[in-house]
């Protein structure tokens, strides 16, 4: 489905493309492929003589109508009569094929598909085959990693995933369906693993443990990440909070001294997070470490991360809150 | 109280020190952002070029053309989308709606029908007459009825069986599958959430376990996954938080860092937003992300927030409505995801409401609007819950509450949280 998916499939996109490959040299025919190459209509074939199609029902004023291709109109008008009358045939099975490669989002077929693969008691092997060449033509969908795991299920077997997930990431490093399918798999069949799937997966990619010292910390993150990338000081600081920022007195210092030849808000925000901490576990010096850290604030709103400003506004001013004397923790003034 | 805006901020004499610095370290991953922010300089370039005298403009003409006729006739290109009908009636009246066009009294009332048709024998609506029932389609259709708001649109929805068919879906660890053989993830608890309380179905039983399975797809980086243990993603965070405020139980999520991750989404050079770190900006999280600020902004003002602005969404607005006005949008109607990309209604839907989202600041009380660009801009307010216009949201509630909550009559109903 559509909503919160990941790059949906531009139906216009697609239009634009048909009309740019015109004149291209055609794949390789198959039985079926093409009108006048050999296709044939559902109608027209002799073994489906005995089903009557059953065409869609839109009402007399249909909405949002497509103007579907008669390929398409004639395998979805026998797919609807296979339907409604449960017909569990070697048939109806192909049938879904075609119906799929028309629309892999019709999650009513992959449904049917996949009744039909129990009754008919498919070889689940030759079915994993078909999902996969499926999910490597259109990876970004919902049902056919669905219908992979279903498969995956019933076979109580996982051996290929890994591999097969992997060469799908090669080709996209960042495909959400792919992960999540990772994770299923490792959880679901690793349960003799100690470590959270997520670490599984992190720690195949990243970096140094956390007991190391701050000055490798500094090393590793001054020297391979460019100071511009939010995520590996981000992740820097889940370690961190995870194991308390405030057991590291030597950090400040590290940080403030990096600020000098390497400034980034990322840093700058970071070093907030620190005077926060430092402030939520009373520090000796609450007053100084107070106005760091608004003066910082202010400094990513007006300048280093105007594009956050309301955002370092708020923060600030919760800070004064929280943690002014009398005088300051006035409700701050509305400076537009 | 408003506030037109007519220095652009793209346009300023240092904006190009907010473009990325790769710093000599090469990966797939900045060489894509380069690629992204090299195209939308260019549209802001020529922009300053060959406009710098007239506002950016919303193309209201243009969409509607697209609109009206996507209403009725999808051309082919549309075959992929044949199991999402509701949700092309809902993009395209959403749209409508917040353009402040009106459907005509015939057209809603074959928008009620098809939708009827759609809607399954046991329960739910469908992506199309004669499919399996789904919680996607269903949310869109409730949606589209309620925007129509019509006693016909209303009495379409079979609210027992609503009931019956969200039963059916819900999980033992508190979450929802999409359909019946289908996956779970964060957006079926949204969906279920919204089409509950605008019909009134929600009963005690229907979500318990839920905002906790909720809470568990927040990760470490303050946004939420699909399912626990995944990335953040813009998508699937609106969908956790706004069924979190549906059901009264934001305040069970991190919200300081959840503000925290989707405060750092928003591009500094391009304006709009990202889905996911390191990913590239749509027009789309316009509306999935930005529409998290308002949620948040009613969250943690119940919390007792006393440092919240009283004027201004906590991301910049207009730096968003410059993305979407400059860069979303297409010439012959309707927007799109980001420069070089190709319109759609998905896309129309979800620009257009990021844009209300920007120029519109607050609720009951207090309104302050900041338009970017031409007064004709502005758009109508949108509900950052449900994404339908406020007034058709009370219109609904207050319909369906004059009735009982179905399969248990007599029972408390929950008013839902607006």
């Amino acid at each position: 489905m559509s909503a919160a998916e990941d790059e949906k499939l531009n139906p216009e996109l697609q239009e634009e493309h048909q009309n740019q490959e015109e004149g291209d040299v055609e794949p390789e025919m198959e039985y079926g492929d093409e009108i006048g190459m050999g296709y044939v209509f559902y109608r027209d074939r002799k073994e489906w003589a005995d089903v009557d199609a059953v065409p869609q029902d839109d009402g007399p004023n249909p909405i949002v109508k497509i103007a579907y291709s008669d390929k398409f109109m004639d395998v979805f008008d026998y797919f609807r009569a296979v339907l409604q009358r449960d017909e569990r045939s070697e048939r109806a099975f192909q049938l879904t094929a075609d119906a799929i490669e028309l629309n892999a989002a019709n999650y009513t077929v992959w449904h049917y598909r996949r009744v039909l693969v129990q009754s008919l008691q498919k070889d689940l092997h030759e079915e994993m085959k078909y999902i996969t060449a499926i999910i490597e033509d259109q990876p970004k969908n919902y049902q056919v990693w669905h219908h992979r795991r279903m498969i995956v299920e019933w076979l109580k077997d996982p051996s290929q995933e890994l591999e097969f997930i992997a060469d799908i990431l090669s080709q996209d490093a960042k495909n959400y369906h792919a992960w999540q399918h990772r994770q299923w798999v490792i959880q679901h069949y690793n349960s003799h693993s100690k470590r959270s799937v997520a670490q599984q997966n992190r720690y195949n990619l990243l970096q140094p443990t956390i007991g190391q010292a701050p000055v490798e910390f500094r090393q590793t993150h001054a020297g391979l990440c460019p100071p511009e990338t939010g995520s590996s000081l981000t992740s820097a600081l889940e370690i961190l909070q995870d194991h308390c920022l405030s057991t590291y007195p030597n950090l400040l210092e590290q940080i403030l001294e990096l600020q000098q030849t390497h400034s980034s808000p990322y840093l700058i925000a970071f070093l907030v997070d620190m005077y926060e901490d430092m402030l939520e576990n009373a520090c000796s010096n609450q007053e100084e470490t107070l106005n760091n850290a608004l003066e910082l604030c202010d400094l990513l709103a007006k300048e280093k991360d105007s594009i956050r400003k309301e955002y370092w506004k708020y923060i600030g001013g919760c800070l004064k809150n929280k943690y002014g004397t009398t005088e300051e923790s006035k409700s701050p003034s509305e400076e537009q | 109280m408003e506030e037109p805006i007519s220095v652009l901020r793209c346009l300023g004499e240092y904006h190009s020190a907010e473009l990325f610095n790769e710093d000599n370290v090469k990966t797939v991953t900045s060489i894509e952002q380069k690629k992204v922010e090299d195209s939308v300089q260019d549209v802001f370039n020529a922009y300053k070029i060959n406009h710098r005298l007239s506002p950016p403009s919303l193309q209201r003409e243009q969409h509607y053309i697209y609109l009206k006729r996507g209403l009725r006739h999808l051309s082919d290109a549309y075959e992929c989308l044949d199991a999402s009908r509701p949700w092309l009636c809902y993009w395209i009246l959403h749209s409508l709606e917040l353009l402040d066009e009106s459907v005509p009294s015939s057209v809603a009332s074959d928008v009620c029908k098809f939708l009827a048709r759609c809607q399954s024998p046991s329960g739910g609506f469908a992506g199309g007459p004669g499919q399996h029932p789904h919680l996607a389609p269903t949310y869109a259709a409730v949606n589209a009825l309620c925007i129509i708001g019509t006693e016909e649109a209303y009495n379409v929805i079979d609210r027992q069986k609503l009931l019956d068919f969200l039963y059916s879906l819900k999980q033992p660890d508190g979450s929802f599958i999409m359909h019946v053989g289908g996956e779970v993830d964060v957006r079926s608890a949204y969906c279920a959430a919204s089409v509950a309380s605008l019909t009134n179905i929600i009963t005690a039983p229907l979500f318990e376990g839920t905002p906790s399975w909720i809470t568990r797809c927040q990760n470490w980086e303050g946004g939420l996954g699909g399912v626990p243990g995944l990335e953040a993603h813009g998508g699937y965070t609106f969908c956790g938080m706004a069924a979190m405020v549906i059901l009264q139980k934001e305040h069970m999520l991190d919200l300081k860092s959840l503000l925290r991750w989707v405060t750092s989404k928003q591009m500094r050079f391009e304006g709009g937003f990202q889905g996911r770190c390191n990913k590239l900006v749509d027009g789309c999280y316009s509306f999935w992300q930005a529409g998290l600020l308002p949620l948040l902004h009613r969250a943690l003002h119940t919390q007792g927030g006393s440092s919240l602005s009283m004027t201004n969404w906590m991301f910049h607005q207009q730096a968003l409505q410059e993305y979407i006005l400059l860069c979303c949008q297409n010439p012959s109607g309707g927007l799109l995801d980001k420069p070089g990309k190709s319109r759609d209604f998905y896309h129309t839907c979800y620009c257009l409401s990021g844009l209300s989202i920007a120029q519109h600041f607050g609720s009951r009380e207090i309104h302050h609007e900041v338009i970017v660009g031409k007064e004709e801009n502005r758009l109508a307010p949108t509900h950052p819950v449900y994404n339908i216009c406020p007034d058709k949201v009370a219109q609904a509630v207050q319909h369906f509450h004059q009735m009982a909550v179905p399969g248990k009559s007599g029972s408390s109903s929950q008013t839902p949280n607006l």
